[in-house]
């Protein structure tokens, strides 16, 4: 259809547009600016790809929670980035020649997943129906790939703990709210009468 | 005459739906706002806005001319791009939520099968607009005013996600229609109250709770008050908006508007059974589909305006929270809590007597 492939070539020009501006924005924030903007067009292609989950997992993940919090520690850094940019050029055929290995290995591996392996000959778990995206994924996940799924999500987790483990440092001296403490507090016991005579004050 | 099977066709109805959408919106909004103030002013025994129309109900239409015909000012230092595409990224998002919220019978621009997603996406992008806009002011209280925003909705986001999963699971569908379909019939259906007649209310135990943490995180998401850190006037003057002027912080102003309403919307869709009728409305079949249409819309529309009622009375009696309390509150209680109710929830999908 000619609203589909107006869509597509607008995603996809928006995409490598922004891709690219990521890498040459002068400004880091603008750089993951750019960055969000093309998460959120390559959702837009797995939408047109009838992905739909996919893509508004992509949205929620990324864009709203990891790069937020990108955001957030790219704004709060201050570096001097014309320094850094110093020697970029000389480092451009390194970078240059990872990339171009990338691509290469890229290509061949979704070449040979789709000739000779799992996905040969199949055309991919997109059902057609009554059964919906979601649905069908969470049918294959939640089966088939329960063990998988759920290290996966033990591999999180062990991430998880690990970063506060590191980060988490308990201060002495910091006076922290009790809220439970806060709510018992009666006037008879947060209040003390005394008498004080003349000339003595008193001890605590 | 226009095929209206044909892409041209289809582009007009669509481009015209959301139109009546966003007319629909705008116009309700304006309104939206008077009865706010109204609110609040009826509360601390003030009269409100009265001087402009009877009751004072063009004040709104006033105050968009003043805004539209102000000055804008752009700060010597502020990235000028990221300056304006911030209100406008706000202003975007949070009218393109509404796409996919179902007003009535059969009134939704886009009945997309994960519109619970959906929606979770864009509001999870709404933090962009306070962040850009914060940072590109290039001035210290919008900066820390968007840094507390983005700490807080960032955190409220997840037990709101929390919670839509327990609707999620009770439903069996990530269809905003088929989550409204599913409760029709009468209030005891609705998934307040456990969503499936009088054999599921036991998980109303749970839904009840669920309910009332997804209102309070709907208020912190929305930067509302008590929640309102991120504009906290009597500390960072206005927050992200101090820069702001004219159109752009009017864009700031609808756009936060939008979002409550948006959430309003969104708790008598998830919980309250959208434009279900609250009784058995076998009397509606002889009716023509129009009349069906707009008898479910007044459902959905006076339960929006019930819940904008609450998140009016919130906003005049409760005091801001304190930054660390407000974080304790996200963390510390309501992430474990609605951690909980998905786990009791999925238990009574397996256990209990089914829907």
């Amino acid at each position: 259809m000619a609203l589909q492939a107006i869509a597509f070539y607008l995603l996809a020009a928006t995409t490598v547009v922004a891709g690219l501006a990521v890498i040459s924005a002068k400004n880091p924030v603008h750089s993951v600016l750019f960055l969000i903007t093309a998460f959120f067009s390559a959702a837009g292609l797995f939408v047109l790809l009838g992905a739909e989950f996919l893509a508004m997992i992509l949205v929620v993940v990324y864009v709203g929670a990891v790069a937020v919090l990108f955001l957030f520690v790219v704004m709060m850094l201050d570096v001097d980035f014309a320094a850094l940019r110093q020697g970029s050029v000389r480092y451009l055929p390194i970078g240059a020649m990872v990339a171009g290995l990338l691509t290469v290995e890229m290509i061949l591996v979704a070449v040979s997943v789709a000739h000779n392996g799992a996905a040969a000959g199949s055309t991919g778990p997109t059902p057609t129906g009554s059964v919906t995206n979601a649905e069908a994924i969470g049918r294959v996940l939640y089966t088939d790939y329960a063990y998988f799924f759920q290290i996966a999500g033990l591999v999180l987790l062990v991430a998880m703990i690990g970063a506060i483990v590191l980060t988490l440092k308990h201060r002495v001296g910091v006076k922290r709210q009790d809220v439970g403490r806060q709510t018992a507090r009666t006037p008879a016991s947060g209040m003390r009468i005394v008498t004080i005579k003349s000339g003595e004050g008193i001890d605590e | 005459m226009i095929d209206w099977g044909s892409p041209v066709g289809w582009l007009v109805i669509t481009v015209g739906q959301i139109l009546a959408v966003l007319v629909w919106l705008l116009l309700s909004q304006a309104f939206f706002m008077l009865a706010d103030r109204k609110i609040w002013a009826g509360v601390m025994m003030r009269k409100g806005p009265n001087v402009v129309g009877p009751f004072g109900l063009l004040q709104s239409f006033a105050d968009l001319i003043k805004f539209v015909l102000k000055e804008l000012i752009i700060p010597a230092g502020a990235d000028k791009a990221v300056f304006l595409l911030a209100p406008l990224v706000s202003f975007t998002l949070a009218f393109g939520a509404w796409a996919v919220m179902p007003l009535a019978p059969g009134w939704v621009v886009s009945n997309i099968n994960v519109g619970v997603l959906y929606l979770f996406a864009i509001s999870s992008l709404g933090v962009y607009g306070i962040i850009m806009g914060g940072w590109a002011s290039n001035s210290k209280y919008p900066f820390l005013g968007s840094l507390r925003s983005a700490a807080q909705m960032v955190s409220y986001e997840v037990s709101i996600g929390f919670v839509i999963v327990t609707v999620i699971l009770l439903t069996g569908s990530l269809s905003l229609q088929t989550i409204v379909l599913k409760q029709g019939g009468g209030f005891w259906n609705w998934n307040v109250l456990g969503g499936g007649g009088l054999k599921n209310l036991p998980a109303a135990l749970v839904m009840i709770p669920m309910t009332v943490i997804f209102f309070i995180s709907a208020l912190a998401e929305t930067n509302r008050p008590p929640f309102d850190l991120p504009e906290a006037e009597s500390e960072l003057v206005a927050g992200y908006q101090v820069e702001y002027s004219s159109t752009p912080y009017l864009l700031f102003m609808i756009a936060e508007l939008a979002n409550i309403l948006l959430m309003c919307a969104l708790i008598s869709i998830l919980f309250f059974g959208g434009w279900q009728a609250p009784f058995p409305t076998p009397f509606t079949s002889s009716w023509s589909p129009t009349a069906v249409s707009f008898f479910g819309f007044m459902w959905f529309f006076g339960k929006m305006m019930f819940f904008f009622f609450l998140f009016a009375m919130v906003k005049a009696v409760v005091p801001r929270y304190r930054y660390d309390q407000l974080m304790r509150l996200g963390w510390k209680v309501f992430l474990p809590t609605s951690l909980a109710a998905v786990i009791a929830i999925s238990a009574w999908r397996v256990y209990g007597p089914g829907v």
